[in-house]
């Protein structure tokens, strides 16, 4: 599984550029950085950044193809994914079935081209869920702190205590199979670590510069969480966020594959591996495609994470 | 240091007894009627026997006094009683606890061994080939689910070059290697990467120039004075990640068709035999929990600025 | 003046980075006798850190490189040297204390076996008399109760504390060479001066050769035989620390000197700031480097770089075309 940890301590984005390759041998590399080194305005600087990083512009486009194909799955599909043709049961990938067919006929092909539908599905709305309580929770617990911090912060704890797949077994058991129970599963398995990373991302901004002053010329206490502390604290949740994307995928499809996951007759990349391993050993087409469809996808959005933390904070690479 | 035990002691019953709430809600707010669906379709209970297996499962009590009863059995070691076998889930948990452990822990000694040694590697030699291959690969394997780790390598050692069992553990210590790599192949991938990120931080830091200062050869800074400190992040990762390995130990036990819990887990759902999931979903997050309190105390050991706190 | 013990020739070291060349050192030479201090004064960005580094091989190679130069001690050229041989001289014979006493020592270790350590790296010793040897050293560094302190850990010790334990460890072998690199600019100022005292007293006990890195022109005035200035990685003046700071020939001695506060000045004089900012070290100017800056800039300045030329006296030089000028101008100190 891909549970990356947040490791990073965010950095306040204004300061990205100026620290950029500070350490160093002390003074040695210090005073061959300071030089020349402008600062630029953030979001061009973090734009520039994540386009000179080859990798995530390769994973941008590897996840615009997958976008793609669950958008116009009808279009690229060469067949219905659940029509059936027992005449052409188990057929090596051929120019007729490009990824071959299973042993009622499907074609592989457009089953896989289908798949994308559920993992992009899965992987988007349930993050979505997850930013939706996470960002709530954890704003409430940063910004108002006191009994709402200890609160929300040790119900996080309990949340956090159940590893994902786990957890989501557990909300399966209780919804049953289904994609809704699948996104659901993983997003309220997945808001304690956004919680965790924005709290402490506030708790460090709030007591910055830039707050105070906005404090001490009269802003208002709503004004100062969503114009000044809520934007500066984001940059580390929006990498957690795309990463756990991935994260979610992977765990959609594993939930397919135990068989606590959507239901088995729906065309997904997890569900194809689990009946393909039937004919492991001579029909491996038949897990081989779905798993290379879950990795390319998979690989796609953690490039563009690793990109994304990249151009947000420099000092990491 | 007392104190900080102590806190993580209380932090942990806090965290236990939430769980326990949500396992309690899932094991009795569950729709449907477990009693029926444990019987197996076109199989009529006359009402009777129905309420006797109600009240053996304790069923047929209000949800506060169940719940109080349920976290007392849970005290006592007592998971419930498996629908479907008719046999305490602690035997069943216990049958099969060995093999799973005897997984996790090879997978760990390899995350260990290997993502450490390669994360070490590719710091020390930043840049170089060892550092790119380390890089490259790792971020592949991490990309790579583990179940497609498993089928790939069943494929190649098993089936196309006969090397090592499919599945199963009749071969004996044969057959732990394949599932110990796949479930561990993704953490070794993140912990070289951690390790590597942590471990150049470290390179840069100003008690390492004083070390080589010192007249320290290069192995000893590197092993001793840096290892120390870039091995923390690294610990910590690994509390967190036992969570996703007990996931991972579903997967790859039903891959390879190792008898542990895991396997037990998953044939439970399918037979939808709810004391089964929950208790062993119960067990794991124990587990879990326990074993984050011990990686935050040896954390503390490691890192003295921590135990003052 | 007696035999140079440490000497630096003609060092060039230069940073190879994606912006450019940083020629952080270029053509720099020094030396040091036994039981001399040596001031290197400088902004930062100088460079006057890096040749002290390069004297310690701490300079990372890539992406610094050595153009030219050599680093004598003891008749050996260290930059020839192998790395054995060169770990063999570091911490025992020429050592060296950094700037941030919090940063330079490693927080998860006992202060008393970091100190034990580097007696234990150098001689055959077992690790109880090493960390007897420890515990000595701290109280002769002025910590009191050092048995019980060297148990403990650096974040436990304040900041004057964290120095003298960093000094600790640098005397532990008796060096014949300290490199003292910023040591008091992240102290208090009364600590400043206790730890200045320390260093004093140490030398004269044990005839050590110090090389004072610094900022600060009033530091090396009170403790510094003699002194260099640097400026955008080359020697805009060396000489003893009357004919620096009475006779200076350089006119960024000279604004050095205007900027500094000093006890036998006029209360009534202002201080002057030296007007600018000191070069990128990858785009230097051309010429003299100080020459933007420079009030007595001509043509020549901005088209010839001057050499390192003995004024006065054969131990005074300074890299200036117009050092005649100079002179002219007095500093308010002289006058």
């Amino acid at each position: 599984m891909t549970e990356v940890a947040p490791t990073q301590s965010p950095a306040p984005a204004g300061e990205i550029t100026l620290e950029a390759g500070a350490g160093g041998f002390g003074n040695v590399e210090n005073e061959a950085t300071v030089l020349g080194i402008r600062q630029q305005t953030q979001f061009g600087d973090v734009r520039r950044r994540f386009f000179r990083h080859k990798l995530a512009v390769v994973g941008l486009v590897m996840v615009g193809l997958v976008f793609l194909a669950a958008i116009a799955s009808p279009v690229i599909a060469t067949r219905p994914p659940k029509a059936q043709d027992l005449t052409n049961t188990l057929q090596e990938p051929s120019s007729a079935h490009w990824f071959g067919t299973d042993e009622l006929g499907r074609d592989q092909f457009s089953r896989v081209i289908y798949g994308s539908r559920i993992a992009v599905t899965v992987g988007l709305a349930s993050i979505i869920l997850a930013l939706v309580i996470g960002v709530t929770l954890g704003a409430v617990s940063g910004y108002l702190g006191r009994g709402w911090d200890a609160v929300i912060m040790r119900t996080a704890d309990v949340f956090f205590a159940f590893p994902l797949i786990i957890g989501a077994i557990v909300v399966i058991l209780v919804m049953g199979r289904g994609v809704t129970p699948v996104v659901i599963s993983l997003g309220i398995f997945s808001w304690a670590t956004i919680a965790r990373l924005l709290r402490s991302s506030i708790l460090s901004i709030r007591e910055a510069e830039y707050v105070e002053a906005a404090r001490s010329l009269g802003a208002g206490k709503w004004r100062i969480v969503t114009r000044h502390v809520l934007p500066n604290s984001m940059a580390p949740v929006l990498v957690y966020a795309m990463v756990s994307v991935a994260t979610a995928i992977v765990a959609e499809a594993a939930l397919s594959y135990l068989g606590a996951g959507v239901q088995p007759d729906v065309p997904d990349w997890g569900n194809m591996i689990s009946a393909g391993q039937k004919f492991f050993g001579f029909k491996d087409y038949l897990w081989f495609f779905p798993s290379m469809a879950v990795v390319f996808t998979v690989l796609g959005f953690i490039f563009v994470g690793d990109g994304l933390r990249d151009a947000l904070d420099p000092r990491l690479r | 240091m007392g104190k900080y035990v102590v806190r993580r002691l209380l932090q942990m019953v806090l965290v236990l007894f939430g769980a326990s709430i949500i396992l309690f809600l899932a094991l009795f707010v569950i729709p449907g009627d477990p009693i029926a669906t444990s019987q197996g379709e076109g199989h009529q209970l006359d009402k009777a026997s129905h309420d006797a297996i109600a009240r053996r499962y304790h069923l047929d009590q209000p949800l506060p006094q169940q719940y109080v009863g349920y976290v007392g059995r849970l005290l006592k070691g007592d998971l419930g009683e498996s629908y479907s076998y008719r046999r305490p889930v602690t035997t069943i948990i216990r049958e099969k606890i060995g093999n799973t452990a005897k997984l996790a822990v090879a997978a760990i000694v390899l995350e260990i061994a290997l993502g450490i040694i390669a994360g070490i590697i590719a710091a020390v030699f930043r840049y170089s080939f060892l550092d790119v291959l380390v890089t490259l690969s790792t971020t592949v394997a991490i990309g790579v689910p583990t179940f497609v780790i498993g089928l790939a390598l069943q494929n190649v050692f098993a089936v196309n070059l006969h090397w090592l069992p499919l599945q199963g553990q009749q071969a004996g210590r044969e057959s732990i290697i394949l599932p110990a790599i796949t479930l561990a192949a993704v953490n070794i991938a993140l912990v070289a990467r951690l390790m590597r990120g942590a471990m150049s931080e470290v390179l840069r830091a100003d008690y390492i120039r004083t070390a080589y200062a010192k007249g320290l050869s290069k192995r000893v800074v590197i092993m001793k004075h840096a290892l120390r400190n870039s091995i923390i992040p690294v610990l910590t990762y690994l509390g967190i990640s036992f969570g996703a390995l007990l996931g991972g130990a579903l997967i790859t036990e039903t891959v390879f068709n190792w008898n542990g819990i895991g396997l037990a887990l998953v044939g439970a759902i399918q037979q939808q035999d709810n004391p089964i999931v929950l208790g062993v979903v119960t067990y794991g997050v124990a587990v879990f929990v326990v074993v984050n309190l011990i990686v935050d105390i040896s954390y503390a050991f490691l890192d003295p600025r921590i135990r003052l706190e | 003046m007696t035999e140079p013990l440490l000497s630096v020739e003609d060092l060039r070291v230069h940073f190879h980075t994606d912006a450019g060349v940083v020629k952080a050192v270029d053509g720099v030479s020094w030396s040091v006798a036994p039981g001399e201090t040596l001031g290197i004064v400088g902004e930062s960005g100088s460079g006057k850190s890096v040749s002290a580094l390069a004297v310690m091989g701490l300079v990372p190679v890539p992406p610094a490189r050595y153009e030219s130069g050599r680093i004598l001690f003891k008749g050996r050229d260290l930059i020839a040297a192998d790395e054995k041989e060169r770990r063999a001289i570091r911490g025992k014979e020429i050592s060296m204390i950094f700037q941030d006493p919090l940063t330079a020592l490693n927080p998860v270790f006992r202060v008393g076996h970091q100190i034990a350590e580097v007696i234990q790296a150098h001689e055959k010793i077992g690790r109880i008399p090493a960390r007897a040897k420890a515990v000595e050293l701290l109280g002769e560094v002025g910590i009191p109760n050092p048995r019980q302190r060297a148990r403990e850990y650096p974040h436990q010790f304040s900041g004057g504390m964290r120095q003298r334990a960093m000094i600790a460890m640098a005397l532990a072998l008796d060096p014949l060479v300290l490199l003292a690199d910023e040591p008091t600019t992240a102290l208090d100022v009364t600590v400043q001066a206790q730890i200045m005292d320390l260093l004093i007293r140490l030398q004269a006990d044990r005839g050590t050769a110090i090389v004072l890195i610094t900022h600060d022109l009033g530091l090396v005035a009170g403790h510094a035989d003699r002194v260099l200035v640097m400026y955008a990685g080359k020697v805009a003046e060396l000489g003893t620390i009357d004919d620096v700071y009475y006779r200076p020939r350089h006119p960024y001695t000279l604004g050095l000197l205007n900027s500094l506060a000093r006890m036998d000045q006029r209360r009534t004089d202002r201080l002057r700031p030296i007007i600018g900012q000191p070069p990128s070290l990858i785009r230097v100017p051309p010429g003299c480097a100080f020459h933007p800056r420079c009030p007595f800039a001509t043509d020549v300045c901005r088209r010839d770089v001057p050499a390192l030329e003995p004024k006065d006296g054969p131990d005074h030089l300074a890299a200036c075309h117009h050092a005649d000028q100079v002179e002219l101008q007095q500093s308010p100190a002289a006058s």
